[in-house]
Parts: structure tokens; C-alpha cells; sequence
């Protein structure tokens, strides 16, 4: 007796369908396993066996065949031990054959033949849905995960009775159902922190506001103490909120990653803050079975690394590709993943290693030293910044709150009118932001009055800028002037970008 | 033949400058006793070790090891081909049995025999002022030394300084800024770049001054050499400026090797507060010259009135009036934006839009990121 059921396998951030082929027949019993295994998988027989067992279904002693195809693509992960079981139980005659088609099924068995939940439910039941499945069977507590796919019936089950109960009879069987608007409605509650806490620091708040608003990266300069790591953990508080299809991504990572716990979707922006001893692998993500990493799960969020200088050096320009691809790609002998990475990347770091140049009174170290610790971050790298701005030590009058200081929801609103800007502007060009703006849409979207323009050349000349330097200023030049609700770009916001512009080596301790 | 003569002699006069370790007093003696430096070089050791007796009663103390580094030094291969690499190398030297030798070196205590120099000889009918301070120097110390070394070399004065790192470095920077004339007294070897970031200034003072050193070519920089070397710094000059010191500095050698020669001693005052300044307080307090403009030093070496005085630019008559306020907010040491933000009320835009303009305007600069200072004119 032949039977086939469906299941699915993560490959890169995608399912892919695998088909799940038993057959019985006579010979000497055996239950034998085939088709590109790891070793996870092909402990699925044991546990299935023993499950089945517990379950109450007798096994008769008969020669028991499984296939896993697409045989050429590794299998992992223990979500096939469902599928194993019941494509063993249809081909014994539990359940009807065709009950199995247009349905896939994903699970992890325990011993007494509960259904324990698995990653990755998210993008395997997309995936069905994709290639035109009917309905999917989880684990109980996965089936919220699934039930957010739309033109899919997902069911939760939670033992092996309860699958082929559901298997015989889907009338009788109520599909999982999300309220996605409650979801969605339901996060914006008690913030722990907000921007009204930080006091005076008015010109780095203004600069992370606009960094927000066009999606630019920042990198924070200042002594210890100067509020740099309580500026950058508030930053999640002003982004603005994540639409349905952006959430679906992020959630598809997260889901992967494991990280989703027991939450349908992801429905606030991601702010991931890795501590400088992380490894190259779990940055850009990677592993013998490749894993999204930190700047996949910053993906449409922030990526914020504390102390720039003190990350390993080699692991932070691995940076370079994904921050203008905006997506990684990781080549393994077996396969190539590509995992996607638009995050916004804040940074910040002290001037020196004791933290105090230039105030002499304090600092020690000498210029070498100072250049040697900015060395640590490469030139390149900091190309990738397009606002750099200095923090200063906050003194006891400032901390002697004088005035009452604007809240993350008044900066948040501003954000909003500059996004909702950004996005009519930009309407069917994939773009979203200001940060994503080519040479030639600078050309058709910053362009300048003769006025602006001669600034400009001035301070280009002045200051010895670079090309690259040059369109940095105009994209946030660009984003001043949506916060400004300006049509165009004023000298004013040309300056203001001007002053922003990424530190150059040259002008560090310069002669 | 006259002219081989006198290659000879240069010949023997680079040997004796060569002997390691013999002060200069000794060799001086030396030629003396023989008659010059060939006589001295073809003396056989009878001789040598009767010269050694009658000067040993005249109180000289010449040692075994004298003699020895004498005897080993005869070496006429090694001596031609160190003569090559200097030739080679654009390498100078100047002997004390040499007419040009400065007078002002010639008559301190323990003066070098020999001097190797590169770029131009050093002019002796010019005031020379040294500059020198700390090397991890303030933004404050920075700019102050490059405008004052600025202000006097463009009143034809040399500007003589250490080659080290901060002030030293900003000294020679501000010199050559108004294409003045600046030497540098090295710890090293004549041939070494210490330290090596400053290679493109170190190319740039042999131009229109040079750079002089006692050590010859491969010397190591050593701890000690920079003591030796302070005391060629103060007697070369005719005043000494001192920028920024710490309470113990190594500039403060050279202040006291100064006062010893009898020299001018002018320092740079700073906030009470700062520790960088602490020693130039110190000084000023002894009695030191307090120095707040060029004028101050200018005063004491011309004898002329410099007819351009260093007038004050009306400012109110030509900056708006935002810049203006602004601009009377910064000073030397540096303020941030965040500062100038309270200071001045205005919102970030606008205030950073006034910056550029005083930026562009070239009256302020930024030392550092989102820092302002003044620029000195």
C-alpha cells in the first residue's frame, strides 16, 4: 500500500514543498527512511514508531518504506515527524488517501504522541498557500502563527488522535482564526521609555529624528555618560508603524529564527542591540545550517551597535555589502541563501579609548592614539553613515531639568507627515525612503535652486569634500526639507546637512 | 691641490666629529696639541699617549677608552663610505673648527663638536625664537602656537622647534603657513622621520629652512637624546615661547637650559584650571614674559615698530546681525552646538545655517565634529 502526504522544508526564508511517500508491502519488518536526511530527521523514526505506538494504533509487522522528495535537497529540523505518521497511518488505511491531498502537514512528535510546536510555520504555510494548498495542520501552538496567512485554512492540532480525527472528517473541524486589526490595534501600548526623558541633548535628538525619517544611518560621537546608549534605545518609541506586508516579513525571519514565541506576527519595528563580542556568523547570520543573523532580524528595524570601535573588526565591515544591498547572501557547497537586511543601522562610540578627547583636562591619550582607536572603523564603513554627529557631556544645569522636553509622540507625529511625503513621492518606484535614492533620482528629487547650489559648491570646496559625501548631503538635505514639509530644498536645509555630514578621517585630530 | 687640501681636511674633521662619546672640550684640545685634525689622525700612539700625559695634568682626564674609540676610529674605508652616504643623502655638516659654526652654540657648556643639518644653513644675522610645549596638546594650544608662529615668521623671524608631536609640530606648520622659516633640532638621527606622520612636514622645512641634528644618520631616538637636544634648541635662539606645559614637562628643560644661557623666557598663559597650562603659569610667575599677542615677542626683537599693526577687524559692520551674536559666543576652546543651542536660543536650523556661513566666512572653524572654535586672523 502506497500513500503520500505533504509537508514543507525551510530553504533560505522560503518553504519548499516536500513530499512525504510510505509504502507497506511484505518482507522482513523494517521501518527504513530515505532521501537526503539529517541526522534530526532520521531519528523521526523512532519517535514516530514509538508515538504511534503510544497513541494506540498497532503497527502489524510488515516492511515500512519512507520517502522524503525532492531527494536532492537536504532535509532538516523535526517538523516531517507529523507528516512521517500519518502518510504511515494512510498507507495501514487509518484515512482516506485523497483526505491527504491539498493538505500539508508539520509537526514534531513526543513520545506519547503529543504535538510539541517547530519553527519556520510562518513562511511554510505561505509557501502552500503559494503553490495552492487548501489547508495546513500545526501544532496547536504554532496555529496562530499560521492562521495569519490569508486563503489558507490552518488547524491546530495537539496529538496524533486529533490529526487523523481532523484527517477523516474536516467538516466537523473549525479552522484557527486571527483578528489581524486586534493584533495590529493591541501594541501600541505603555511605553517603558520616551524621548521626554533624555534632558538637553537637543541637536543628537533632532539628528536621530531625522535619521527616522529618511531611514539614514547614524553614528553617535561621545564622551561616556553622554546619554548616546538612552538616545538609541528610544529610537523604537518614534519609528513609525509597521505596515501588514513589511510585518509579514520580519515575522517570516522571526519565525525562522525561533524567536516568534507564542505571537502570530512581529508588530512592532525590531530594535536589535547585539553586544560587541558577537561573532561574524550571528551578525550576518550563517552556521552549518545557515540562520538569519542580527542584521536580518533588524530587518525593517533598527540594528544598534553600542561601542562601534570595540566589535571585532573584520565582523563589523561585513557590514559593508548588506548596508547597500540591503539583503545578505550566504553561499554554503549545498545551496545559497539570501536573507533580507534594510535595517537602519545606529551607531555610536567614544572619541578616544579613555572617552575625553578633546577636553585635555581629562584625556590623556595621545593623538596616535586617538587616530589609532578611530582606525579601528574603516574608511568605507564610515562612508556608510549618512549623519554623524557628536554628542556632548551633559553637565548638572542640563540634568536640572529646566524645561519640559518633547515627547517621543509629538517627534513621531513630525515623522509620520515626513514618511506619508516619502511615500507619495516615491509611489511604484520601490523606493520608500530618502536613503534608498540612486545618483539619478538625486538628480530628478534634490535638485537645487542656483542659490543652494552655490552654497553648496562652497562648502564643497571649503571642506574638501568626496563625490560620495556630496549625495549624502543632498538625501538628507532631501529629508530636511520633508520634515520641514518644504517643496524644496532651502539653503537652511542644505546647511543643516552639511553638518551632519560623516566625520572625515582627515578633520580627526587634524594638523 | 688646494682644493684636495681642503677635502682633506673636511675628511679629517668629519672623523673627529665621528668619535663616539668624547665632548667637544677634548677633541678641541686635541688639534690643538697636533696641530689640526690629519696631524692628530697620522699621530702614533707614542705620541698620543704623551699628549694624553701632559693633558691629564692640565686636569682633562682623558680615559683608556678615550684613546681607544681615537684608535679604532682611524678607519679610512668606513670614513669614505660614511662620507658617501652622506653625500648621497644631501646630508650636511658643520664642524666647531668651522668659521660658520654659531657663535651661540660655540660658547655654552658642553657644546657638539659636530652639527649635521639638511635644507639650508642656519642664517646667523636672524632672530631666532623657539616654540615649544606639550605634545598632547589642547585644540586651545594648537591653534595659539599656529598663529603665533604664523604672526612671527612673517616678520622674518626663524622659527626653531623640537619636530615632536603638538605644539612643536603646529609651530613648524604655522611657520611654513606664511612661507616663513623654520628649522628643526631632531633627538635623532639626522635621516629619521620622528615621528613619522610628520614625513610630509619634515620634506617641507628643508625647502625654505632645514632641519639639524647631532646624531648621525641611523641614530635611534632615544630617551635620553631629547635633553642633549633641548639644550642646542634654547642656544640657538634668542627667546623661547612656551606653549602649554605641564607641571613637569620635558619643555621645561629647555626653559631652564635657557635661563642658564641667559636667554628671554616668554610664555602662553590658560585657564586657572588647566593642567596643560599649569607650567607656563609656573614660569610666569618666576618671571617668565606673559605672551597674549605676537606683539608681546615682536616688541622685544625689532628695533623697528612693526608699522602694520595687527589690526582688529570691525566685525559689527560686516556680519548680520545673527552671525555676529553667534560669533561672540566662540572663542579658542572649543564649543559644541549643543552649548551654542542654549546660548543662543535659536532652533538647530537656523543656527547651523549661520555656522556655514561663519565657516564659510573662514572666522570659525571646526576643530573637531559639531565643535566651533575661532580662527585667528
Amino acid at each position: 500500500m502506497f500513500s503520500k502526504a505533504y509537508s514543507a522544508v525551510i530553504h533560505g526564508i522560503d518553504g519548499l514543498i516536500v513530499s512525504v511517500e510510505a509504502d507497506v508491502s511484505d518482507g522482513l519488518p523494517l521501518f527504513d527512511m530515505v532521501g537526503l536526511l539529517n541526522s534530526e530527521v532520521k531519528e523521526a523514526r523512532e519517535r514516530v514508531r514509538i508515538a504511534l505506538k503510544n497513541s494506540g494504533y498497532r503497527l502489524p509487522a510488515k516492511r515500512i518504506t519512507v520517502n522524503l522528495s525532492p531527494a536532492d535537497i537536504r532535509k532538516e529540523g523535526t517538523a516531517f515527524d507529523l507528516p512521517v505518521a500519518i502518510a504511515i497511518l494512510t498507507a495501514f488505511g487509518y484515512i482516506h488517501d485523497e483526505n491527504l491531498h491539498n493538505t500539508l502537514i508539520i509537526g514534531e512528535l513526543s513520545l506519547n504522541g503529543n504535538i510539541n510546536k517547530v519553527n519556520g510555520v510562518l513562511p511554510l504555510v505561505y509557501a502552500a498557500k503559494q503553490e495552492g494548498f487548501l489547508r495546513c495542520i500545526v501544532p496547536k501552538d504554532n496555529a496562530d502563527e499560521g492562521a495569519v496567512v490569508k486563503g489558507i485554512k490552518t488547524y491546530g492540532v495537539s496529538t496524533i488522535k486529533e490529526a487523523v480525527d481532523l484527517l477523516c472528517d474536516f467538516e466537523a473541524h473549525k479552522p484557527t482564526t486571527v483578528d489581524l486589526d486586534m493584533l495590529f490595534e493591541n501594541k501600541t501600548g505603555n511605553e517603558l521609555v520616551d524621548f521626554s526623558d533624555v534632558n538637553g541633548q537637543a541637536a543628537v535628538k533632532r539628528a536621530i529624528e531625522i535619521a527616522v525619517s529618511g531611514m539614514h544611518n547614524i553614528l553617535m560621537i561621545g564622551p561616556p555618560g553622554s546619554g548616546k546608549t538612552m538616545l538609541a534605545t528610544r529610537i523604537p518609541t518614534i519609528m513609525p508603524e509597521l505596515s501588514f506586508d513589511e510585518s509579514m516579513e520580519i515575522s517570516k525571519i522571526y519565525s525562522i529564527a525561533g524567536l516568534l514565541d507564542s505571537r502570530a506576527l512581529i508588530t512592532r519595528r525590531p530594535f536589535r542591540s547585539p553586544h560587541h563580542s558577537i561573532t561574524s556568523t550571528a551578525l550576518v547570520g550563517g552556521g552549518a545550517i545557515p540562520k538569519p543573523g542580527e542584521i536580518s532580524l533588524a530587518h525593517h528595524g533598527v540594528l544598534f551597535l553600542d561601542e562601534l570601535p570595540e566589535f571585532n573588526k573584520n565582523t563589523i565591515e561585513l557590514l559593508r555589502q548588506p548596508l547597500e544591498e540591503k539583503a545578505v547572501t550566504i553561499s554554503r557547497l549545498n545551496a545559497t541563501f539570501r536573507y533580507p537586511a534594510g535595517f537602519m543601522l545606529v551607531a555610536s562610540m567614544n572619541p578616544c579609548s579613555c572617552g575625553y578627547y578633546p577636553d585635555r583636562n581629562k584625556c590623556n591619550c595621545s593623538l596616535p592614539m586617538v587616530k589609532r582607536y578611530l582606525g579601528k572603523i574603516s574608511k568605507p564603513l564610515l562612508d556608510r553613515f549618512d549623519i554623524c554627529i557628536e554628542a556632548m557631556q551633559i553637565n548638572y544645569k542640563e540634568l536640572e531639568n529646566r524645561k519640559i522636553e518633547e515627547s517621543s509622540a509629538d517627534m513621531r507625529s513630525r515623522i509620520y507627515r515626513a514618511r506619508q511625503i516619502q511615500v507619495e513621492r516615491y509611489k511604484g518606484q520601490d523606493i520608500w525612503f530618502n536613503c534608498q535614492l540612486t545618483s539619478r533620482k538625486i538628480k530628478k528629487y534634490c535638485s537645487l535652486g542656483a542659490k543652494e547650489q552655490s552654497l553648496l559648491e562652497q562648502a564643497f570646496i571649503k571642506m574638501n569634500l568626496t563625490a560620495r559625501a556630496y549625495h549624502r548631503i543632498l538625501k538628507v538635505a532631501r529629508t530636511i526639507a520633508d520634515l520641514d514639509s518644504s517643496e524644496r530644498i532651502t539653503s537652511k536645509h542644505i546647511s543643516e546637512a552639511i553638518c551632519y555630514r560623516s566625520i572625515d578621517a582627515k578633520y580627526w585630530g587634524q594638523m | 691641490m688646494d682644493i684636495e687640501c681642503a677635502n682633506n681636511e673636511a675628511i679629517y674633521e668629519y672623523w673627529l666629529g665621528s668619535i663616539p662619546n668624547i665632548k667637544a672640550k677634548k677633541l678641541l684640545t686635541m688639534v690643538e696639541y697636533f696641530g689640526s685634525p690629519e696631524d692628530l689622525y697620522k699621530a702614533s700612539l707614542k705620541a698620543m699617549e704623551q699628549m694624553i700625559r701632559e693633558c691629564n695634568s692640565k686636569e682633562l682626564n682623558f680615559t683608556d677608552r678615550d684613546l681607544e674609540a681615537i684608535m679604532i676610529g682611524r678607519d679610512m674605508d668606513l670614513i669614505s663610505k660614511n662620507l658617501e652616504y652622506l653625500n648621497t643623502h644631501d646630508i650636511k655638516y658643520i664642524t666647531m673648527l668651522n668659521r660658520t659654526y654659531p657663535d651661540k652654540l660655540r660658547y655654552i657648556y658642553n657644546p657638539p663638536f659636530l652639527l649635521y643639518y639638511k635644507g639650508k644653513p642656519l642664517p646667523d644675522n636672524k632672530k631666532i625664537i623657539s616654540i615649544v610645549g606639550a605634545r598632547e596638546c589642547s585644540i586651545y594650544g594648537r591653534e595659539t602656537a599656529k598663529y603665533i608662529a604664523a604672526a612671527l615668521a612673517k616678520e622674518d623671524i626663524i622659527i626653531l622647534s623640537g619636530l615632536a608631536r603638538g605644539i612643536d609640530t603646529y609651530a613648524h606648520i604655522g611657520a611654513l603657513s606664511e612661507e616663513g622659516t623654520t628649522y628643526g633640532i631632531m633627538g635623532c638621527g639626522i635621516d629619521i622621520c620622528y615621528p613619522v606622520e610628520n614625513i610630509d612636514l619634515y620634506m617641507d622645512m628643508q625647502v625654505k629652512g632645514g632641519i639639524i641634528s647631532e646624531y648621525g644618520p641611523g641614530c635611534k631616538p632615544l630617551a635620553y637624546h631629547f635633553p642633549m637636544r633641548n639644550r642646542i634648541i634654547s642656544a640657538l635662539s634668542d627667546g623661547i615661547l612656551v606653549i602649554e606645559a605641564k607641571e613637569k614637562s620635558g619643555s621645561l628643560i629647555t626653559v631652564d637650559m635657557g635661563l642658564e644661557q641667559g636667554k628671554e623666557i616668554y610664555a602662553v598663559p590658560g585657564r586657572v584650571t588647566d593642567k596643560l597650562s599649569e607650567g607656563c603659569h609656573n614660569l610666569i610667575k618666576m618671571g617668565a614674559k606673559l605672551v597674549t599677542t605676537p606683539m608681546d615677542i615682536l616688541e622685544d626683537l625689532l628695533e623697528y615698530n612693526p608699522s602694520k599693526e595687527i589690526k582688529q577687524l570691525e566685525l559689527v559692520d560686516i556680519l548680520p546681525q545673527d552671525e555676529l551674536a553667534i560669533y561672540e559666543l566662540i572663542c579658542l576652546s572649543p564649543k559644541h552646538i549643543e552649548e551654542l543651542v542654549v546660548l543662543t536660543g535659536f532652533d538647530i536650523g537656523k543656527l547651523m545655517e549661520n555656522l556655514l556661513s561663519l565657516e564659510l566666512k573662514d572666522l570659525i572653524i571646526q576643530p573637531m565634529k559639531n565643535y566651533y572654535i575661532r580662527r585667528n586672523k
